[in-house]
C-alpha cells in the first residue's frame, strides 16, 4: 500500500484502521493490521459475525451466593443450592431464572487470581494481564473491536453501559489507541453530545462541515499524518453515529420485552446490550453494581441478585431464541469472589483465591463445570485457572488466536499473555 | 429481631449495676436468642441451622435439630411453651421447647424467601410472621392455621409487635415504613414514618436499613423502631446505631435515641424495661454494646461495651436479666441490678 503521509512512514497504516477485519483466517503469530487481512466491507451483520458480551458484577459477586454454593457448611449462609436445567449442576437459589438456562452455560469454579484490590482484580479480569508498571493492555472489548468488527461497521465496536450519568470513552484500549476504548453509555443513554445543538440550524451545520473538509482536503495535500487522519476519521464516526442514534435507543424495543427483562435500570440495561449486539456491535459490557458486601451480604446479595436473576436469563434465553448464541461469547465476571468465611456483619470480603465465572456461547461447551473448590470453598480443589487462563479461552472461543500479537510502535505484543493457555475442555 | 412483650409488673432494674452472670459457648456463630416463659432456659440459634438450649441453672446444652436454614427468629408461647421458629428459607418451625429432645410438631410454609420475624400476640392466640415477600401472615398459634394475610408493604417486612393492650399489629419494612393494623378484621389503620432507618446510597446502588428491632413501651404508648442511620457507606455498613420512637396515639415521632459517641453500628435489639427506660443492643465496626435511653434524652444514659457483637436481645420474665447472641458464639447473661 502506497504510503502518503507527510512522514514517510509506512507503520501509521495499522493505526489508522478502524475497523480491521476478524483474525480467523490469520495465520498465527503474525503481526495484525497487515494489508492483506483487511476484510471487504460488511454491509450488514453477518451470521458468522463474532460478539463478545460482559457482564460485569461490580464489587466482586459472592460465589457462594451464585455459581459455587456450599450450602450447610460453615461458611456456606444461610441460602440452599437449587438444580438446574444441567442433571447434577446447582447453583445458589438466588438465581432461580438463571438456574432454567444453565443448560446454555458453563461455569468455572477454580478461578485463583491472587488479587483481592479491586482496581487490581478488574485490570487482571478485563486484559487478562497483571498490572505492570510499565506496560499497559487493552481491554477485552478493546481487543474485539480490534479484531472482530467489519471494517465498515458504522458503530463504536465497543460499548459499556452502566449506571451514572456520564459518558463519553475512556482510556481502556491501552497501546490499541483511543478508537478501541470504550465508549459509555451512562445510565443506559446514547452517547453524549450526538444531536445537533438547538442552536446550530442544518443549513448552518452543513456550511460549517462542508468548510471543514475544505481546510482538511488542503492540508491532507502537504502535511497528512496519522493524527490529522485520526481527526478526520472521528469527525466521520460521529456522523454516522449521529445517524445512528435510534440503535442506542432502548426505548425502541417492544414494551413488552422491557417487562420481560424487568422494570429496573439493569433489565433496560441487558435489552440495550441485546439491541447493540444485534446492530453488531463488537463488545458490550453491562455493568451491575454493587456486590462489594462487607457489611449484610446476604440482605445485598437478595437485592442486586434479585435484578440479575430476570434480566440476564431473559438475555441468555433471547440471544439463543435469536440465533445469536453461537456467535456471540458470554462472560459473567467480578474482579474476584467473596471470603467464605462470614466477618461479624453478615458480610463477606474480598477474595481471589477460590471463585467463579460464567461463560457462554460462542465456542463454550454448554453445560459444563470446570473445576470445583474444596467443601467449604476455602481453596481450589482441581483444575486451578486465573485470569490469563480465561482471556486465552475468551479469545479462542471467538476465534482469535491468543498468540498472534499486536505491533505497539514496532513491537509486537502477543494478544494474550504467553504464560497462559487455554482452558481447551471448556471449548465446544 | 423479636424482642418480647415487657412485663410491666417487674421491678425496676439499675442499669448502671448490670453485670453478667452466665456466658454460655458454642461453636457456631450465633443468630437469634429468647428466654422460655418460665425463664428457666435461654434458646439461641446458630449459623450451623441449630437451635440450642441452655438451662440456666446447669448450664445444660440440648440441640434443637430440624431447620435446613439460619433460624433468624424465635418467639415463644406465653403459657404453653411452644416455640416457633422462622428461617431464610420461608419455613416456620413449632416445637415443645420443654423436651427432653425437642423435635419440629408441625411446619409452616410461611413466606417466600427469608423469614425476619414471628412473634405471638400476648393472649397466646395469634403467631404474626412476616418476610422477604412484603407480607404479614396470621396464623392460629395451636394447629398452625392460616387465618390471614395482611399486604401493603412494598418492600421486605422486618419487623412486628403486638400492641400490649389493643388488638393491633405494627409492622416496619426495609424502607422503614411502619404500617398499623386492625386485628379482627386484617384492615391497614395507619402508617407510622420511620424513615430515618433507611437509606438508598447511590454509590452502592442498593438500599441499607429497615426495622431491624421494635418494641412497645408496657403501656403501649410508644412504640419504638430500631435500625443504623446516618449511612455514609453501605458497602461497609458505617452508619450509626438509632432508635425511633413513635408516639402511638398520635402516631409522630417524639423522640430519636442516638447514641453519644456516635458508635458505629446497627440497633440490633430493643425493648422497654417496666420503668420506661429502654434497653438496645448494638453491633458494628465499634463492637457490641448495651445501651439504656430515657425518653426525655436523645443519647443513653448507660452505655455497657461487651466483650463481642450482639446479633439479638432478649428480656427475661424477670425485667431483671438480658440475654444477647454473640458472633463468636457466645450467649451471655447480664444481671440489672447489684452484685450480690
Amino acid at each position: 500500500m502506497k504510503c502518503d503521509y507527510a512522514c514517510g512512514s509506512g507503520e501509521h497504516t495499522l493505526e489508522r484502521r478502524r475497523f480491521l477485519g476478524t483474525l480467523a483466517g490469520a495465520a498465527g503469530g503474525a503481526v495484525l493490521g497487515l494489508p492483506h487481512m483487511v476484510r471487504a466491507a460488511m454491509p450488514e451483520l453477518a451470521a458468522d459475525q463474532k460478539r463478545i458480551l460482559v457482564v460485569y458484577l461490580s464489587g466482586g459477586l459472592s460465589q457462594l451466593e451464585s455459581w459455587d454454593p456450599k450450602p450447610k457448611t460453615d461458611t456456606g449462609g444461610p441460602f440452599r443450592a437449587i438444580p438446574t436445567s444441567v442433571p447434577g449442576t446447582h447453583i445458589c437459589e438466588l438465581l432461580p431464572y438463571t438456574a432454567k438456562q444453565m443448560h446454555h452455560l458453563s461455569i468455572v469454579r477454580s478461578v485463583n487470581t491472587k488479587e483481592d484490590d479491586h482496581g487490581k482484580g478488574h485490570y487482571c479480569m478485563t486484559t487478562g494481564r497483571r498490572k505492570e508498571p510499565a506496560a499497559d493492555y487493552p481491554h477485552l472489548g478493546a481487543v474485539a473491536a480490534k479484531l472482530l468488527a467489519p471494517a465498515d461497521l458504522p458503530l463504536p465496536g465497543h460499548v459499556h453501559i452502566a449506571s451514572g450519568g456520564g459518558g463519553g470513552s475512556s482510556s481502556n484500549a491501552a497501546f490499541l489507541g483511543p478508537k478501541f476504548a470504550s465508549i459509555m453509555l451512562g445510565n443506559g443513554n446514547p452517547p453524549q453530545n450526538t444531536t445537533r445543538p438547538d442552536g446550530l440550524s442544518e443549513a448552518a451545520d452543513t456550511q460549517r462541515n462542508a468548510f471543514r473538509l475544505a481546510a482538511n482536503e488542503h492540508f491532507a495535500k502537504r502535511r497528512r499524518t496519522a493524527d490529522s487522519d485520526a481527526f478526520v476519521s472521528s469527525f466521520d464516526q460521529a456522523k454516522q453515529l449521529m445517524e445512528r442514534r435510534e440503535v442506542f435507543d432502548v426505548t425502541k424495543e417492544p414494551a413488552a420485552d422491557l417487562d420481560r427483562y424487568g422494570k429496573h435500570e439493569f433489565g433496560r440495561h441487558c435489552l440495550l446490550a441485546r439491541r447493540l449486539l444485534e446492530s453488531g456491535v463488537s463488545c458490550v459490557q453491562v455493568n451491575h453494581s454493587n456486590y462489594d458486601t462487607h457489611y449484610e451480604n446476604f440482605d445485598f446479595h437478595i437485592e442486586q441478585l434479585g435484578e440479575f436473576d430476570q434480566a440476564f436469563a431473559t438475555l441468555v434465553a433471547d440471544l439463543v431464541d435469536r440465533g445469536m448464541w453461537q456467535s456471540t461469547l458470554l462472560v459473567v465476571m467480578s474482579e474476584f469472589g467473596r471470603t467464605p468465611r462470614i466477618n461479624p456483619y453478615f458480610g463477606r470480603d474480598h477474595w481471589g483465591k477460590a471463585w467463579s465465572v460464567l461463560l457462554g456461547g460462542c465456542g463454550i461447551q454448554p453445560g459444563a463445570v470446570i473445576g470445583k473448590t474444596n467443601d467449604n470453598g476455602t481453596e481450589v480443589a482441581d483444575r486451578e485457572v486465573d485470569h490469563g487462563h480465561l482471556f486465552h479461552t475468551y479469545l479462542k472461543a471467538v476465534g482469535v488466536d491468543p498468540a498472534q500479537k499486536f505491533d505497539a510502535g514496532g513491537r509486537p505484543i502477543p494478544v494474550a499473555d504467553p504464560a497462559a493457555e487455554a482452558i481447551t475442555e471448556l471449548l465446544a | 429481631m423479636n424482642p418480647t412483650t415487657t412485663n410491666p409488673t417487674a421491678p425496676n432494674a439499675d442499669p448502671p449495676q448490670t453485670h453478667q452472670v452466665h456466658e454460655f459457648k458454642y461453636a457456631s456463630p450465633l443468630l437469634a436468642c429468647r428466654f422460655d416463659p418460665k425463664g428457666e432456659n435461654v434458646f439461641a440459634s446458630a449459623q450451623d441451622f441449630s437451635i440450642q438450649r441452655w438451662n440456666l441453672a446447669s448450664g445444660k446444652v440440648t440441640p434443637l435439630v430440624g431447620h435446613e436454614s439460619w433460624v433468624w427468629t424465635l418467639a415463644f408461647h406465653p403459657t404453653t411453651g411452644t416455640l416457633y421458629s422462622g428461617s431464610y428459607d420461608g419455613r416456620v418451625l413449632f416445637w415443645d421447647s420443654a423436651a427432653e429432645a425437642p423435635t419440629p410438631m408441625r411446619t409452616l410454609e410461611a413466606h417466600q424467601g427469608w423469614v425476619r420475624t414471628v412473634k405471638v400476640s400476648p393472649d397466646g392466640n395469634l403467631l404474626a410472621t412476616c418476610g422477604n415477600d412484603n407480607l404479614v401472615r396470621l396464623w392460629n398459634t395451636a394447629d398452625g392455621t392460616h387465618l390471614n394475610t395482611l399486604t401493603g408493604h412494598a418492600n421486605h417486612v422486618y419487623n412486628l409487635a403486638f400492641h400490649p393492650t389493643l388488638a393491633r399489629l405494627v409492622s416496619g419494612d426495609l424502607k422503614g415504613v411502619v404500617r398499623e393494623w386492625d386485628l379482627a378484621t386484617g384492615e391497614e389503620l395507619r402508617q407510622f414514618d420511620a424513615s430515618p432507618l433507611w437509606k438508598y446510597d447511590a454509590g452502592f446502588q442498593a438500599d441499607i436499613g429497615g426495622v431491624r428491632s421494635m418494641a412497645f413501651s408496657a403501656d403501649g404508648k410508644h412504640l419504638a423502631c430500631g435500625g443504623i442511620t446516618e449511612v455514609s457507606n453501605a458497602f461497609a455498613g458505617i452508619g450509626t446505631p438509632t432508635v425511633v420512637v413513635i408516639d402511638y396515639e398520635k402516631g409522630e415521632k417524639v423522640q430519636q435515641w442516638l447514641t453519644e459517641k456516635k458508635f458505629r453500628g446497627t440497633a440490633t435489639g430493643l425493648f422497654f424495661l417496666a420503668s420506661g427506660a429502654a434497653i438496645g443492643s448494638t453491633s458494628g465496626h465499634d463492637g457490641g454494646h448495651l445501651l439504656f435511653w430515657k425518653l426525655d434524652a436523645p443519647n443513653e444514659f448507660f452505655d455497657l461495651k461487651t466483650p463481642e457483637f450482639l446479633r439479638d436481645l432478649d428480656l427475661h420474665r424477670d425485667g431483671l436479666r438480658v440475654a444477647a447472641s454473640g458472633h463468636g458464639g457466645a450467649l451471655r447473661v447480664w444481671q440489672m441490678t447489684a452484685k450480690a
